[in-house]
């Protein structure tokens, strides 16, 4: 068993005071505290640490805007109100993220359907019958396309939005089609385009892999899950939902 | 399983319908069909958790055996990688539930946990009829195509220590000799033949064990998640009560770096100011 921790990210070199304090710090061969933090934004950080390259400016765009997209799925949204659950109840903030991040894992409208969504779009070029063959071998146990809502036929206006925007930037090739045939493929899944469908093309349009893309898919909606968690935590659990149990073995049906 | 319809949808709006039972506040709990106090007053926890999970009342021998399958593999060692997250947490303050929660996430892993005991309920359950010929053929194909059959062969040592005891304890209970542990055993001895030379693991003793007494592949995984607690507490505490950060401190010369020379960062990532 090795005792050492191979990685090709990190590199800083001793200090002579202590074991413990390095120095010359660089991430994937740049200058950590010197380059990278006079120079780089968040957004060229995030793409570095997954890629091991330097964006150019329109995968940093593209990925920024991506970003804003997904910041803030909103508190209809079960990884937000997992978190949110964390949050009413008094739990702490890291509480609240890990409820969200595995909500977020989820195979249905999170980072396993992103997956799913990115496999489908994996060479398939831009031929309506190859796409929707891709995404049918990529449903999921119901048929469900990855992508896709079940919960309404139609597509949401926010989500229409969102394509349009992310679709005028200049990588935008999986993004501009889908905005295209949005309403074909709705009609075909029998039910509205999801922004899970819409990250997956801007993911695959960034060239991510799926893998890559569902480790960005889950870094990215954390904000807003733990914003809306430290919401609810200054609020009375009054005005918080219970919902309502039917247990259907009574025998009073309640 | 069908899909729904969007308006079922709607239809389940602000309510939950269930056959589990529930918390009915000042009344009372209940659980399938159960007032959970009377139900439970002369169970044991694991009696309640096996019902409660699969609907099924097991035979006591059963639920002896279940649980010594928790019990033997309860290692208290920091070293462990989903112990380790426990006791990181213990030694960076980080609170019990945190810690013990992100340890058993972790078990969720490929080389050892829920992986390997999955994918063996899945071959074991699969190969049960096979003849030796057939269930020889089926391994070595598994093998070939994904360099791992889980169940067989151990990341750090090639022995189980707990093969031994749980296979005792099988047979003093007269669960040993079910078609999948027998299953389990064969597909042993032909791989110890042949060229792989694997030997079985926990994983897949753990597995047959469950497929002969009946757990579905659901139960199952429910019950993997949790299997390995027991050494996770402890390991919290302990290093809790140590030294802040007293845990595997890491030393600037243990990073092997095998990346990138220095480079500059390309000018083009500047981005204009906002």
């Amino acid at each position: 068993m090795s005792e050492l921790i191979h990685t090709r990210i990190w590199d800083e070199t001793p200090d002579p005071r202590s074991p413990f304090l390095g120095q010359n710090v660089r991430l994937y061969g740049y200058d950590y505290y010197g380059d990278l933090l006079a120079r780089a934004r968040w957004v060229d950080m995030l793409w570095l640490l997954f890629t091991g390259e330097a964006p150019s400016t329109e995968q940093a765009t593209l990925l920024e805007r991506l970003a804003v997209a997904l910041a803030n799925p909103g508190p209809r949204d079960p990884s937000v109100h997992a978190a949110m659950c964390g949050g009413v109840g008094g739990s702490p903030p890291a509480a609240s993220l890990v409820a969200a991040l595995a909500v977020a894992s989820g195979d249905h409208g999170g980072a396993g359907e992103l997956h799913r969504a990115m496999s489908a779009w994996e060479n398939t070029g831009e031929d309506l019958d190859r796409v929707t063959d891709a995404l049918t071998e990529h449903a999921d146990d119901t048929g469900m396309w990855p992508g896709f809502s079940p919960l309404s036929r139609h597509t949401a206006q926010s989500v229409l939005e969102c394509l349009a925007s992310l679709g005028r930037t200049s990588l935008a090739r999986r993004l501009t089609w889908l905005h295209q045939r949005e309403s074909s493929l709705s009609d075909a899944a029998g039910c509205g385009l999801s922004l899970t469908g819409v990250a997956a093309a801007a993911l695959a349009d960034l060239g991510m892999s799926p893998e890559q893309g569902e480790a960005l898919f889950l870094l990215l909606r954390l904000p807003g899950t733990l914003a809306h968690a430290m919401e609810q935590s200054g609020k009375s659990h009054k005005q918080f939902p219970f919902f309502a149990l039917n247990d259907t073995t009574r025998s009073d049906g309640t | 399983m069908s899909r729904i319809d969007p308006k079922d949808y709607e239809a389940r709006i602000g309510q939950v319908t269930t056959r589990l039972g529930g918390f009915f506040p000042g009344h009372s709990a209940r659980v399938r069909g159960h007032d959970l106090h009377e139900f439970a007053v002369d169970k044991r926890w694991f009696d309640l958790y096996l019902f409660s999970l699969t609907g099924r009342q097991f035979a006591e021998r059963e639920v002896d055996l279940l649980e010594a399958l928790w019990t033997y593999t309860s290692y208290p060692d920091p070293r462990i990688w989903n112990n380790r997250v426990a006791a990181l947490a213990g030694s960076s303050r980080a609170s019990a539930a945190l810690g013990i929660g992100a340890a058993i996430a972790v078990t969720d892993a490929d080389i050892y946990g829920l992986g390997p005991c999955l994918a063996a309920f899945d071959f074991i359950g699969e190969h049960v009829a096979d003849t030796d010929e057939t269930l020889l053929q089926a391994a070595t194909t598994k093998l070939r195509r994904e360099r791992r059959l889980g169940g067989y062969g151990r990341p750090v040592v090639a022995e189980d220590e707990r093969i031994a005891p749980t296979l005792a304890k099988a047979r003093a209970l007269g669960l040993a000799d079910g078609p999948h542990v027998r299953t389990a055993f064969r597909l042993e001895a032909l791989l110890a033949e042949g060229r792989w030379r694997m030997r079985m693991n926990y994983a897949a003793l753990c597995s047959a064990i469950h497929l002969d007494i009946g757990v579905t592949r659901d139960d199952y995984e429910c019950i993997l998640a949790t299997i390995f607690l027991g050494g996770m507490p402890p390991v919290w505490k302990e290093h809790n009560q140590e030294p802040a950060g007293g845990l595997f401190p890491i030393p600037v010369n243990a990073l092997k770096y095998d990346g990138q020379i220095p480079r500059p960062w390309p000018s083009e990532s500047v981005h204009p100011e906002n």
